[in-house]
């Protein structure tokens, strides 16, 4: 096992510092620059500025600088924020992110994984067509449509919750984001779950303790739940990664200050410290979650345990 | 179980979400402003920004020599400065600072704050990006390019500590006006040195708990993407007149978001309420519904490098064709129709010189040997923003149906879309152009060869000539006379084709007292109230 661990996390370096190098060169292939601005400065002046932030050095040059910086733990300024430490800048959006995506997250399993498996238990019954109709809508209802429906609707109508803004101390904030993100990935689990858990009951052991006369709703629980949960568990591991990494639309629609926004708007205003920054965030969540989802589903699936 | 469950939800709801009281509700309460600022600033630094966005927030911080009027864009009551003079030609200007005038520290506010101000806005080193809005004042220009070294040669001194003489390399009569831009604001030396060298850029000066100024108000927390508090300052010099206990900055950058929560009781004020919802609002809630011109024009930018957009005649063919009032009437409402670049302002009332002639379009290009568009190439119209593509859509349909031409969109990103103007990538483009200040050079100075914002590659001597003459001129009704002409010329020549003076559509809540119409749209925040109607 800690072998696999060991090999794991040397993969996953590899693989971080690929994706800065490329990120990297990318972005200099993009037309513009951080200094580019709607009112031009006179040329003396962006000579300055592009001197100033090391800019004319040669990029091969600014890779090493900046990488070595940013294995020092400093990835620099922000651009777009003028002398914002893109650490600060992290520091304040991913908590947010993090906490909505976890909040999301949880109303999207309570949602979604008891559907399945309720929906499984009565399948092709009125139930089972009536969950999985709702969870093809909520796949297919993108959030930038749910999103303004339900801010309208609970927000601006009904005004029993708030339509925008986020506040880390009052769940009144929290519910309408929080549920429109949880919403697409409930449904999705649902139909994850619903199909483990039918792949399960199909098995004979499942057969043998019906015919010793176990209790259905036991049989879910104790013998087929952890089983049927495989396929919901490899999924959960890197949407939770995304999940928690922000989210552009959820975001903008209610106006929540998390790490989506930064992402976009600092690919708009080539705004490289934060790009890079955010990105890298980005990678090591995803390898995170992905190394976690496996070591679950060794402990959840007995074959993967042999094998490793 | 699953009934209990049901339940929980709604009560969960009522017990955590419930919203007893708006934010408005509470807000009133407390006498704190809430205002729909569209986005972040990229500064809290005067002279490291050059927006409108970070001009109401600096502007609620620090002060100028003159104040904002709450009513007229002329007026200009007395700011940090209580009263000033200029010689007869407006080269000469000496202000009278307040003796009583205190930074939020406790401070002293002297004359050696602006001398300072104008020293490092200017100093080659700390780049600012802004600069050239100092380049009036004597020498600014030959110091920010280090053509001189000696800041004492720039036309700015201090006889006394309340005393401040400013000495332009021309006649600048719109003088006061700019000073309320806040490249003209001081900045605190004192806390400035204390946080690093003069021309350092990343001090935390700025950051909340070190910023001190001047202004009716303090800086007091920055959530990044989320608000920026400001509090009553009570050592302004006008405090007691100050009716609010503070003004809360929100970046919503989502003008449909803005404005559901403006109209969930979330915001006083919006940035700006999406076209495509005016009507709606019109109908349902005029009462909240404002329209006010606004010192900026849409227009579109012809690349007049390209070999058939050279010809003059193409580019006012283009012109005429387009039917500005069905543009404003139906997808740029809240706009006014225009011939020209600048719109009027004070006593300048530009001529409008292009309108919609269809037939005069199509005589023109076939005169330029285009007859019903045959043999014209198929041009790209470039684009930032979906906003701007319905307008892009209109004009293919109106090009198309008067003309005989067809162009296609090219929409890209902010980044590349600005870069392809300035390196002169592009065939025809929307843009726009917001004044810093009342007086037509706002508008004008920037199609000068070289410009970094012409971007058409046009240029006219004679044109230059008159800007030139004008800005040496002492009399104010000959100085606008000509720019007048300058601009008859300009537009002529058709490197721009005008659309439209932007008008602004927001929403603003009627318990917002002190807020009237202005060009420049700066509400001075220290004049306004709240008084919610029982």
């Amino acid at each position: 096992m800690f072998k696999v661990i060991f090999s794991r996390l040397l993969q996953s370096l590899v693989v971080l510092w690929l994706l800065y190098t490329i990120t990297f060169f990318m972005l200099r292939m993009l037309p513009g620059s951080p200094l580019t601005r709607e009112k031009a400065m006179p040329e003396h002046i962006a000579k300055k500025m592009t001197n100033y932030y090391g800019l004319d050095k040669p990029v091969s040059e600014q890779y090493v600088i900046q990488l070595g910086n940013f294995l020092k733990g400093d990835p620099g300024y922000s651009f777009r924020l003028e002398g914002k430490p893109v650490n600060d800048i992290i520091s304040q959006a991913f908590p947010v992110s993090l906490q909505m995506g976890v909040i999301a997250m949880a109303i999207a399993i309570s949602i979604g994984i008891p559907a399945g498996c309720i929906a499984a238990a009565r399948k092709n019954g009125l139930i089972d067509n009536g969950a999985m109709a709702v969870a093809m809508l909520g796949i297919c209802l993108p959030s930038f449509v749910s999103g303004p429906i339900l801010a309208e609707w609970l927000g601006r109508d009904k005004q029993l919750l708030p339509a925008h803004g986020w506040d880390s101390l009052a769940p009144s904030t929290w519910l309408l984001p929080a549920f429109t993100l949880g919403l697409a990935y409930a449904a999705y689990l649902s139909r994850l779950s619903r199909a483990g858990m039918l792949d399960m009951l199909s098995q004979d052991f499942v057969r043998t303790a019906r015919a010793k006369g176990v209790p259905g709703w036991k049989i879910i629980i104790r013998h087929c739940l952890r089983g049927g949960l495989i396929p919901s568990v490899a999924y959960i591991g890197p949407a939770f990664a995304g999940i928690i990494s922000g989210s552009l639309v959820i975001e903008t629609v209610f106006q929540v200050p998390g790490l989506g926004r930064h992402f976009i708007k600092s690919i708009e205003t080539r705004d490289y410290p934060v790009l890079l920054g955010v990105t890298m965030l980005y990678g090591a969540l995803v390898i995170l979650a992905n190394f976690l989802t496996d070591v679950v589903s060794i402990w959840m699936n007995p074959r993967l345990k042999a094998k490793s | 179980m699953i009934r209990h469950a049901l339940f929980l939800i709604p009560a969960l709801l009522c017990l955590t979400g419930c919203q007893r009281e708006t934010q408005v509700d509470k807000a009133n309460r407390e006498k704190i402003l809430l205002v729909g600022n569209s986005a972040d600033p990229k500064s809290l630094d005067p002279h490291l920004v050059t927006g409108v966005i970070e001009h109401n927030v600096i502007r609620a911080l620090l002060e100028g020599l003159v104040a904002d009027d709450a009513k007229s864009d002329t007026e200009y009551p007395p700011g940090a400065a209580t009263s000033w003079e200029h010689n007869e030609n407006y080269t000469e200007w000496t202000f009278h600072l307040r003796p009583d005038g205190k930074w939020s520290d406790g401070a002293p506010l002297t004359s050696a704050d602006f001398i300072f101000a104008y020293n490092r806005l200017l100093h080659p080193d700390l780049a600012g990006p802004y600069a050239e809005m100092l380049y009036f004042i004597k020498n600014a220009e030959a110091f920010n390019k280090g053509e001189i070294t000696d800041f004492s040669q720039v036309g700015v001194s201090a006889p006394d500590d309340y005393t401040l003489k400013v000495t332009m390399r021309e006649p600048v009569p719109f003088l006061l006006g700019m000073t309320r831009h806040y490249t003209w604001f001081p900045v605190p030396r004192h806390v400035i040195l204390k946080h690093g060298k003069m021309t350092d850029r990343f001090t935390p000066w700025c950051d909340p708990g070190n910023f001190v100024g001047n202004g009716a108000f303090i800086l007091k927390e920055w959530a990044i993407n989320d608000h920026i508090e400001t509090v009553k300052n009570p050592l302004f010099w006008d405090a007691d007149h100050v009716k609010l206990n503070g003004v809360r900055f929100i970046p919503v950058e989502n003008f449909f978001t803005e404005t559901r929560g403006f109209l969930a009781g979330q915001l006083h004020t919006t940035y700006q309420l999406p076209p495509l919802l005016v009507d709606k609002v019109k109908s349902e809630h005029p009462e909240f519904l404002r329209q006010e011109p606004y010192v900026a024009t849409d227009f579109v930018r012809i690349n007049t490098t390209r070999k058939e957009l050279s010809d003059r005649r193409v580019r006012m063919a283009l012109s005429k064709a387009i039917d500005r009032k069905q543009l404003c009437d139906h997808l740029l409402q809240g706009n006014i129709p225009c011939g020209t670049i600048s719109p009027p302002m004070g006593d300048y009332n530009p001529d409008q010189i292009v309108s919609f002639d269809p037939e005069g379009a199509k005589a023109l290009l076939a005169e330029a040997g285009y007859p019903e568009g045959r043999g014209f190439p198929r041009f790209k119209v470039l684009i930032s923003s979906s906003g701007t593509r319905s307008t892009v859509e209109a004009l293919q349909a109106m090009w198309k149906q008067t003309l005989g031409v067809l162009v296609d969109v090219q929409p890209k990103d902010w980044g590349a879309y600005i870069t392809a103007q300035q390196t002169l990538d592009y065939d025809i483009a929307i843009g726009a152009w917001t004044g810093d200040y009342l007086d037509p050079s706002t508008f004008l100075l920037m199609w000068t060869k070289g410009n970094g914002n012409n971007n058409t590659g046009w240029s006219n001597e004679e044109y230059e000539r008159l800007l030139s003459e004008a800005a040496q001129q002492g009399d104010p009704t000959q100085r606008l006379a000509l720019f007048k002409k300058a601009e008859r010329l300009f537009i002529e020549d058709q490197p721009i084709l005008p659309i439209s003076y932007r008008g602004r559509n927001y929403l603003l809540r009627p318990e917002v007292k002190g807020w009237h119409p202005l060009l420049l749209d700066n509400h001075p925040w220290h004049t306004i109230s709240l008084e919610p109607s029982n």
